[in-house]
C-alpha cells in the first residue's frame, strides 16, 4: 500500500522497501549518524526504531553535524 | 549616535529596555570561522556592551567564500582570525569593546576564557570543543547557544535558558564517531548565515528577558527540509554534566583529547577517550573526496591531507605526520573528524 509521510515538513513518498524507522534511518543514509527522531510530537528511543510506518505519520528527524 | 539603534529599538519586543539590556550584555564567541563571523557582525552591530571572540585558526583561501569579516588581504597578511576579526568588529561599531583572543581552548583554558561573560556563543567546528563548552557553560551558570552546519543543512539548540531543559550531553547519548564538517562534504554560505541568525535571535531573547521555550531545531535551505523538536523529555535526571550532582565529565582530563608530540618524528599524536568509538570505513568513506593516498584495514585509516600524512588507529589515536604544532594536528582533525 502506498504510504505519504509528512517527514521534516515536506511531504514524502515512503519507498515500499522502507518498513520501519530504522530503515528510513538507512535510506537517508542517517543510520551512522546520531539523530534525534520525533515521530508524531513523540521523541522514539533508540529501541523504539523498529516502530512501523504508516501513511500519513509525521516523523521529525534531526542530526548532528560538526561543521561551523 | 542616538538613532544609531533607533530602528532596533522600534522593534516593539525590544524597545528602548532591550536596547539597555544588548547594551549590559558580554558575549563570548567560541570560533571566528563561519558562523563566528556572522554572528559576531550581528550581535556587534546590535550593540552589545562586549564581544570576546576566540580562535586557533588562521585565514585561508577557502574561507572567503562565507567567513564574512575577512578579506583577501587577511589571507595574503596569513592573519589570525580572532586578530582580523577584532579589527573588523571594532571598524564596524566602535563603541563594541572587542577582544580577539588566537588560542586553542582545551579543558585547561575553557573556565578562564568564559569567565565574565553571560553567555557563550558556539561557533566552533567539532563536537569535542562543544562538549567541552556545554559543560563550561553549565558549571559557570551561563547560556550555551549551540549552532552548527554543513552543506546547505544547519541545527541550533539553545542550552541553559529553562531549569530542567536538557543540554548537550543528554541529547547526545554517545558520542559520535564523526560528523560531518565543512572539509568533508563543503558547505555554502547561505546555511551558515541562517544558522547564525538563528543562534542570535534566540541571543537578543534571552538578553532582553523574552521567555522562550528551546527547541532542537534544523533547516536545509537545499531542499527545503525543517525540523522542530522539543526535546524537554530527553532531560537526563543523572546527566553527568547537567544535574544536580553533576562532575562536568568533559572539563577533566580522562574525557579530554590528549595531544603529544612525538620527538624526533616530526609528529603529533592526538588520543581520543575511550568514550568515543571510531568506524574505521564509514570514516574512510567520508574523507575519499578530501584526501589522497587513502588507505584502510581492520587496524587503521591512513591518508593524505594538506601536505601531512594522517593515520587514524581503531583505538582512537590518530598521528598526524609533518608538524610539531599541537593546534595543527588538531585543527586537521577537527576538519576530518568533526
Amino acid at each position: 500500500m502506498k504510504r505519504t509521510i509528512e517527514l521534516n515538513g515536506n511531504r514524502y513518498d515512503m519507498p515500499a522497501e522502507v518498513g520501519n524507522v530504522q530503515e528510513l534511518l538507512g535510506h537517508l543514509e542517517l543510520a551512522e549518524r546520531i539523530v534525534i527522531v520525533e515521530m508524531n510530537r513523540d521523541i522514539l528511543a533508540k529501541d523504539a526504531y523498529d516502530l512501523p510506518i504508516n501513511d500519513r505519520d509525521q516523523i521529525e528527524i534531526i542530526h548532528f553535524v560538526g561543521g561551523g | 549616535m542616538s538613532e544609531r539603534y533607533s530602528r532596533q529599538e522600534l522593534f516593539a519586543p525590544i524597545g528602548e529596555d532591550g536596547q539597555i539590556q544588548i547594551r549590559k550584555a558580554s558575549i563570548f564567541i567560541l570560533g571566528a570561522g563561519a558562523l563566528g563571523s556572522s554572528g559576531a557582525e550581528m550581535l556587534v552591530r546590535a550593540g552589545v556592551g562586549r564581544v570576546t571572540i576566540v580562535d586557533r585558526d588562521i585565514i585561508e583561501w577557502t574561507n572567503l567564500h562565507r567567513q564574512q569579516l575577512y578579506t583577501e588581504q587577511d589571507v595574503i597578511e596569513q592573519l589570525p582570525k580572532a586578530v582580523a576579526a577584532e579589527k573588523r568588529l571594532t571598524a564596524i561599531n566602535s563603541d563594541v569593546a572587542v577582544t580577539g583572543i588566537v588560542v586553542d581552548v582545551t579543558q585547561q583554558n575553557v573556565l578562564d576564557l568564559m569567565t565574565g561573560h553571560d553567555l557563550v556563543l558556539d561557533a566552533t567546528d567539532n563536537i569535542e570543543t562543544r562538549l567541552l563548552a556545554n559543560d563550561a557553560a553549565l558549571k559557570l551558570g551561563i547560556p550555551f547557544f549551540m549552532g552548527a552546519c554543513v552543506g546547505s543543512y544547519g541545527l541550533t539548540f539553545p542550552i541553559g535558558i529553562q531549569d530542567n531543559q536538557p543540554c548537550l550531553h543528554c541529547i547526545l547519548e554517545t558520542l559520535p564517531s564523526q560528523t560531518l564538517t565543512c572539509d568533508t562534504v563543503g558547505v555554502i554560505s547561505p546555511i551558515v548565515v541562517t544558522t547564525a541568525a538563528r543562534q542570535v535571535a534566540d541571543v537578543l531573547k534571552y538578553i532582553t528577558r523574552i521567555p522562550f521555550e528551546p527547541k532542537l531545531e534544523s533547516a536545509d535551505l537545499w531542499t527545503g527540509d525543517r525540523a522542530s523538536i522539543g526535546v524537554a523529555s530527553m532531560k537526563k535526571a543523572g546527566c553527568p554534566s547537567c544535574s544536580e550532582n553533576a562532575v562536568y565529565p568533559f572539563l577533566s582530563a580522562r574525557e579530554s583529547m590528549k595531544t603529544a608530540v612525538l620527538c624526533g618524528r616530526d609528529t603529533v599524536q592526538l588520543s581520543w577517550p575511550t568514550s568515543r568509538k571510531f568506524e574505521l570505513i564509514p570514516f574512510a568513506e567520508s574523507i575519499r573526496g578530501s584526501v589522497s593516498k587513502l588507505i584502510h584495514n581492520p587496524h587503521l585509516v591512513a591518508c593524505e591531507y594538506n601536505g601531512h600524512r594522517i593515520v587514524l588507529f581503531r583505538d582512537g589515536r590518530m598521528l598526524v605526520h609533518g608538524t610539531k604544532d599541537v593546534v595543527t594536528a588538531r585543527n586537521i582533525a577537527a576538519r576530518l573528524l568533526g
